[in-house]
């Protein structure tokens, strides 16, 4: 699946729900499903501080595509995080750089993005990016 | 006007002056529980900001014509009104500023530009950020020293280790009346006679406080008290720094500009008196004129009946809360205002915030802007429910329930 067609799969389970409480329910249970980054992985180079809720980022390429793990404090954030795995995780590089992740906006979740929200989520998706740039030779 | 004479306190009218309060998000009634991050205005208040636009919108202080005269009018009768309620002795002890962190800045640059390498300012363990900063910023400046008088777990000054700290190098004690984050109501009377027996001025943050509860700057005896109009129903980008008049005499300007000289040539120039000499620049008119407005509306409130109801809305709060397994409530001083601020065991502010947020209740979470007070408490953050006169014991119910489901969500 391309990154775009995965980004269709989630606007469209997102579209099932009928209000808000069901769509956290469900980015909490992904919250709770997303295995915990170890704690020696948890290095301040990892580190994206946001002022509520601290993240950690770990990105690695694997055959020419990239993995993520992360891992954050708030079970919220951390289920969005999931989201943001499914759609990047065994992706090449360029892929990800060039693609527009407009998935959380469209499932209503932009406001966790902004930098006011300062969960960490708006460093971490720029940070996976910049990981990503810098595996393309 | 004595408190007797005022009309009986109603929730139920007082409601009704504040549209914000009447709207839906995300398909609920809102329940504005951030009161300590700003209120809401009333209708007066909007009327005037809508009608000073319309009709009176002219530079201050400058003109000849009608208007602005009428501007210049309007925003010095604001003063007045301000120095009435307060019980300055003259309204050139009320400088406008652009908030209570500015008029802490203003202090500490320009009180500091008095201060020497050695002397001291003792602030307490449970100031907000910017009744920090400004003051590290002034020590590294001059080289003085900054100490921090502890607290107790309750989340109370302790006062004898605050009366150690004193000495003659002490020149000024800068503390909250009232803790943003624990509610915590300081003795401010007794810090300011204790400061004021080893000759130090004394600087109240008063943010969260004339908006629960009277203020008489002269029976306090403070030499500074500041506060922002936006926590206290008016317009954000004004508020007040309260100065006696001897002391903001002997202070040099803050920053230079236009209103605030008496004659400018290039090889010397002459600053205006009091309170002009610190507003420089074409001041915030509007702003100034509509929280004239918002103490206006606090005139009409009896305080005494809105502070005990805030209590009461308090108390009952967490009487309900401490029946919940897990949750902590940060910041239990005996004397303490409408601040509900709490953890949750194993959950994070953050989750539970936004998940109050989805089911329409507007409460803060984080630090608070109060970091060094997470650490001493070991905590990454609280969620603050702040409550204001307007809030009702039904909001507090509807609260409970919605914090029992997003509890039981994230478990």
């Amino acid at each position: 699946m391309t990154i775009e067609e995965k980004q269709q799969e989630i606007i469209s389970e997102f579209s099932m729900f009928d209000d808000w409480m069901e769509k956290y329910e469900y980015i909490i249970d992904l919250g709770k499903d997303l295995p915990l980054i170890e704690n020696e992985l948890k290095t301040e180079d990892r580190l994206i501080e946001g002022c509520q809720s601290r993240v950690w980022l770990e990105s690695k390429m694997i055959d020419g595509k990239m993995n993520y793990s992360a891992d954050s404090e708030a079970i919220i954030t951390k289920g969005i995080i999931g989201l943001l795995i499914r759609v990047l995780n065994n992706e090449t590089p360029k892929s990800i750089v060039e693609n527009d992740l407009h998935f959380i906006h469209d499932i209503g979740l932009q406001e966790h993005l902004s930098p006011t929200r300062a969960n960490g989520l708006a460093g971490m998706v720029k940070r996976m990016k910049i990981d990503a740039l810098k595996n393309i030779s | 006007m004595s408190e007797s004479n005022k009309k009986p306190f109603s929730v139920r009218e007082i409601r009704e002056e504040f549209p914000a309060l009447r709207q839906q998000i995300y398909g609920k009634n809102l329940i504005y529980f951030d009161n300590g991050a700003t209120s809401q205005k009333p209708q007066m208040v909007l009327d005037a900001i809508n009608k000073f636009y319309s009709k009176e919108n002219a530079n201050i202080h400058r003109g000849v014509h009608f208007m602005s005269q009428k501007a210049t009018t309007e925003y010095e009768e604001s003063r007045k009104r301000i120095q009435k309620y307060i019980n300055a002795r003259k309204s050139e002890e009320i400088i406008f500023t652009k908030g209570t962190t500015d008029g802490i800045n203003l202090v500490a640059y320009s009180y500091g530009e008095l201060l020497q390498a050695g002397d001291e300012i003792i602030i307490s363990a449970m100031e907000h950020h910017s009744n920090i900063v400004p003051w590290q910023m002034l020590c590294i400046r001059k080289g003085l020293g900054l100490r921090i008088a502890p607290i107790n777990k309750k989340g109370e000054l302790l006062m004898e280790e605050f009366e150690k700290m004193l000495s003659k190098k002490t020149k000024l004690v800068a503390i909250t009346h009232i803790s943003n984050t624990l509610g915590t109501v300081n003795p401010i009377k007794e810090v300011i006679e204790k400061a004021h027996a080893v000759g130090a001025k004394v600087l109240i943050d008063g943010a969260q406080s004339i908006q629960h509860t009277r203020v008489d700057v002269k029976d306090l005896n403070c030499d500074f008290y500041v506060f922002s109009s936006h926590k206290v129903f008016g317009p954000t980008g004004i508020g007040v720094l309260y100065g006696k008049e001897d002391i903001l005499d002997r202070m040099p300007p803050y920053q230079g500009g236009g209103d605030m000289i008496s004659r400018v040539t290039f090889e010397r120039t002459t600053y205006n008196e009091l309170p002009f000499k610190f507003e420089a620049g074409t001041p915030h008119i509007a702003g100034g004129i509509c929280l004239g407005k918002a103490f206006e509306f606090l005139e009409s409130i009896d305080m005494s009946a809105a502070e005990k109801h805030e209590r009461d809305l308090a108390k009952y709060a967490e009487d309900i809360l401490d029946t919940f397994e897990g949750l902590h409530i940060i910041g239990e001083a005996k004397n303490k205002t409408s601040v509900v601020s709490f953890t949750v065991d194993g959950l994070h502010p953050f989750d539970i915030g936004t998940l109050l947020d989805k089911q329409g209740i507007a409460v803060r979470t984080g630090h608070h802007c109060t970091q060094p007070l997470m650490d001493f408490y070991k905590i990454p953050g609280t969620v603050r429910a702040s409550f204001a006169f307007y809030n009702t014991r039904q909001e507090i119910d509807t609260f409970v329930a919605a914090l029992e489901k997003s509890i039981s969500m994230l478990k």
